[in-house]
């Protein structure tokens, strides 16, 4: 098979050839811009994306670095951008990415890079560290194990999966506009550690995973579900942890008005009462936060962004409510 | 930059970060170097599980007599007596550090079956239960506040006067050499599997542990025993778990015959995996393979079992081969996996040189002696790594801070300076490595002879000269790989030399040295270790050290 790989590369001590990319637009643009080098290689063809890499590094252009391992998603080196998609190397076919005979690898524009293909991982690796990944554990004998549920430890098993690799923080629409959300990885591992039948601190996670740049920051666009190459689901394990938190009563928080209001104005109308729920998630008497909503409300307007100024009630409403009756839950 | 620190740790897996949270427990200033972030240590592709005699049914005994039995009594036997007494300390230890371990009905830790073990003793979290303990472990290293650098490469270690006083490493990151000057440091850089190929290894296994000791002058032991596992994928060499066996999968071959039962008719697929792995060797050399690999039969454990038990080798032979085990048998044949032997060390991981610890892969205690059971290489890197920390922490209490080292430093910063000037001759690290692997699984594999060896030897000392005139060819300061990857192949080299003499050496078959021109274990001369160490003009010097017996005398070993 023969393949084109571009590649993109960066040395910040070293003037590349290749093609100087463009720079990335907003919210990317602090980033520096990459050279694009394009290797024309053969390979076999059921290789995958890092052993064309690695074929490249080898017998190419021994300056290409790429972090890689294990080459079997166990080690978590080789998360990058493929095709503009987080994506591990090691297990992305070359023949599923190729347009046209080509592929693009390039580090991911959301990740300060180091040296090509490899990128900063302190700012994710800090994510995790500001969750307290680890157990305080409830007071058991040090002799014996604790006594728990194989479900209760089955249930912890899909977080255990994660390899850190990355690639959910890279393609998160949250990270990209707030870089102090605590991404996906980061609150799958939360998530690991507020479920853990034997961890003493549960009611202090959930409170703290709570507040701003917390789970309800994440505005479940799938990104990080679609891109984990371990099945880790983040996404479905942020949903967890805010059950959890407003079952435990941590409710006084924009994410927990916000999903309120929400579900009262489906229940009451049917449909969604724009113009109520910002002032209700921000809380009514929250004037400082309401006044700096302002200025999006003027872009949305200008934009002929309008919700109906009358909220009318969708036909056959009552229907609608029989759902929540029998979803249950508190709004029933 | 020179940085102190009172306890040095190089590797960040299982053992290294075992042994930093045990010293920097008891009080010592603990700084960790790893050449990649400790997360993506090899300790997270063991997959298996571990062992631990924690059952009332079970005793440490048994589990001692099993890994004795497993060694082909190569082993030592007071090492393995502390090592199956504190294993269910330690693994009790990893759950309270959170490791979500697989539960009976009792909600008690549950076990499955392992090979060459007489009892179901081995704990495990799916399929990835080296992840499970390298996760909760870094997690713990993360809440006790312990000092790691991160992607720091050791290119020496620093030895004034007889006694290990640091090591000097690369920030890969930043491009800049230190010294990191210690009052004790560890070897905890893993295994080698990279000097051959294919290998079960990741490509940072590289053997960096036992070239540094080596060329201090620590003595290498039991080099020659490697491990080959029995179930490693077709083409890519990745890793089938034993577990999959222990499960109760079946191997077989073309004919679909369960082929053990000629071999080991009472444990069947669960013999020791150097049994396992020649038994496989023989169906192959007698043509009852396929395409050079025996089958992996999973289909009657049942879609069940395999999405719960076995998920990522599920996941692993779809991904390469396209194949799915709940449907098809799967193509395996005996890879590189393990190398039993590494730095000669006491049951506290300290080696023969004053300062110098080991623990885990690189070290050779030894546990394993000619063949090391599935599950208890996990067991090793904790207990020993925990041992070694807490011997540390004491040793250094004696030990008086040191002021020189610039000298050691300037000079490692123009030996890497000499190398990146080396001008473009035509050899490359990537062509030598190929080389060295395929020459080491074709010639130092399953199966040995003396003419293959002294070719084998022949042929490593050429690429050692080739490897004299390589050249790196990246020029950049900031995460010099190239660099890197030259520097890991003068380790390897150095590695596959200590291998192949020790092979030659011991002129009889024992565990997992299969000497076609020597078939049989010879107890009369050869129930020793063999030891290699580095003379001054470079070549290797073999002496001997007797294996300790302490009550279980060496018997035939069947299964």
């Amino acid at each position: 098979m023969h393949v084109k790989m571009v590649v993109g590369r960066y040395a910040p001590d070293r003037k590349l050839d290749g093609e100087l990319g463009a720079p990335y637009p907003p919210p990317y643009s602090d980033k520096p811009r990459k050279t694009y080098q394009t290797f024309e290689i053969d390979l076999h063809d059921e290789a995958m994306v890092l052993d064309g890499l690695i074929h490249i590094r080898e017998y190419v252009d021994e300056s290409l670095v790429v972090r890689c391992s294990c080459r079997c998603a166990i080690c978590g080196s080789c998360a990058m951008w493929i095709n503009g998609h987080a994506k591990l190397a090691c297990t992305t076919k070359m023949k599923d990415v190729l347009e046209n005979g080509t592929v693009r690898v390039e580090s991911p524009p959301s990740m300060m890079p180091v040296r090509d293909l490899v990128w900063d991982m302190g700012p994710f690796m800090q994510k995790m560290r500001s969750v307290k990944p680890w157990l305080e554990g409830k007071p058991v004998s040090p002799d014996e194990e604790y006594r728990v549920p194989n479900e209760a430890m089955d249930e912890l098993v899909q977080e255990v999966s994660c390899i850190s690799c990355g690639a959910c923080l890279m393609d998160c629409e949250s990270y990209a506009v707030n870089d102090k959300f605590l991404g996906p990885h980061a609150l799958a591992r939360a998530y690991r550690y507020a479920n853990d039948p034997r961890d003493s601190m549960q009611q202090e996670r959930l409170k703290e995973y709570s507040d701003p740049n917390g789970v309800w920051d994440c505005t479940h666009c799938y990104e990080c579900v679609h891109v984990c190459p371990k099945g880790v689901a983040p996404l479905e394990q942020i949903l967890k942890i805010r059950q959890m938190s407003v079952a435990a009563g941590y409710t006084n928080n924009a994410g927990t008005r916000h999903a309120l209001a929400f579900a009262e104005s489906v229940r009451g109308s049917g449909r969604l009462n724009e113009l109520t729920l910002m002032p209700k998630s921000l809380g009514l008497f929250n004037i400082k936060a309401q006044l700096q909503s302002l200025p999006s409300a003027f872009n949305l307007l200008r934009a002929g962004k309008l919700p109906p100024i009358i909220h009318h009630k969708i036909p056959g409403v009552t229907r609608v409510k029989a759902i929540f009756k029998k979803v249950g839950g508190p709004l029933t | 930059m020179i940085i102190d620190y009172d306890v040095l740790v190089l590797g960040a897996g299982l053992a290294g970060m075992r042994s930093a949270l045990e010293a920097k427990r008891r009080g010592a200033s603990v700084g960790v170097i790893s050449k990649v972030h400790p997360l993506r240590s090899h300790s997270g592709a063991a997959e298996g599980g571990i062992n631990a005699a924690l059952d009332p049914g079970d005793s440490w005994e048994i589990h001692a007599f099993d890994t004795i039995k497993g060694s082909d009594y190569l082993a030592d036997q007071d090492a393995v007596e502390i090592m199956c007494r504190e294993a269910p300390r330690d693994l009790i230890e990893m759950e309270h550090m959170g490791v979500v371990f697989f539960r009976g009905p009792d909600g008690k830790l549950g076990t499955r079956a392992f090979g060459g073990a007489s009892k179901a003793r081995t704990y495990f979290v799916a399929d990835i239960t080296g992840q499970a303990l390298l996760n909760a472990l870094y997690d713990t290293i993360l809440k006790e506040d312990v000092k790691t650098h991160d992607e720091w490469f050791a290119t020496a270690l620093y030895v004034p006067d007889g006694t290990c006083r640091g090591a000097v490493a690369i920030d890969m990151l930043r491009g800049e050499l230190h010294l990191l000057r210690a009052k004790a440091v560890i070897l905890a850089a893993g295994g080698m599997g990279r000097v051959y190929e294919p290998s079960t290894n990741a490509l940072i296994c590289t053997g960096d542990g036992h070239a540094l000791a080596y060329r201090a002058g620590a003595p290498l032991m039991d080099m020659e025993m490697v491990q080959y596992h029995p179930t490693t994928l077709k083409g890519t060499g990745f890793l089938m778990t034993e577990g999959a066996r222990g499960e109760g999968a079946y191997l077989t071959n073309k004919d679909g015959e369960r082929f053990m039962q000629r071999y080991a008719p009472k444990m069947m697929e669960l013999a020791s995996r150097d049994v396992v792995s020649r038994s496989e060797t023989i169906e192959l050399a007698e043509g009852r393979g396929v395409d050079g690999c025996v089958y992996l039969d999973l289909r009657h454990l049942g879609a069940e079992l395999i999405h719960k038990k076995l998920p990522q080798i599920h996941e692993i032979a779809l991904n390469f081969l396209g194949l799915d085990m709940v449907e098809v048998p799967i193509p395996i044949r005996p890879g590189m996996h393990y190398i039993m032997g590494g730095v000669k060390t006491d049951s506290d991981g300290a080696t023969p040189l004053p300062g110098l610890y080991a623990a885990g892969e690189c070290a050779c205690v030894s546990v394993h002696g000619g063949n090391r059971l599935g599950a208890n290489s996990l067991l090793d890197t904790l207990v020993f790594g925990r041992r070694s920390g807490a011997h540390m922490a004491d040793y250094v209490k004696n030990v008086k801070p040191l002021a020189t080292g610039e000298e050691f430093l300037k000079s490692e910063t123009q030996r890497i300076q000499a190398l990146l000037d080396r001008p473009y001759k035509g050899e490359t690290h990537a062509r030598l490595r190929l080389e060295l692997g395929t020459l080491m699984d074709d010639k130092v594999g399953v199966y040995r002879d003396e003419a293959g060896l002294q070719d084998a030897l022949a042929k490593v000392r050429a690429i050692r000269t080739r490897a004299q005139s390589v050249s790196v060819q990246d020029k950049g300061r900031i995460y010099n790989q190239a660099l890197l990857f030259a520097l890991e192949l003068d380790y390897m080299i150095d590695c596959a030399e200590a291998t192949i003499v020790s092979a030659i050496e011991r002129k009889e078959s024992r565990g997992a040295q299969s000497r076609t021109d020597y078939p049989k274990r010879d107890d009369a001369n050869w129930l020793k270790h063999v030891l290699v160490t580095r003379s001054a003009d470079g070549t290797p010097k073999i002496s001997y050290q007797p294996v300790t017996i302490t009550k279980w005398q060496p018997m035939e070993r069947t299964y």
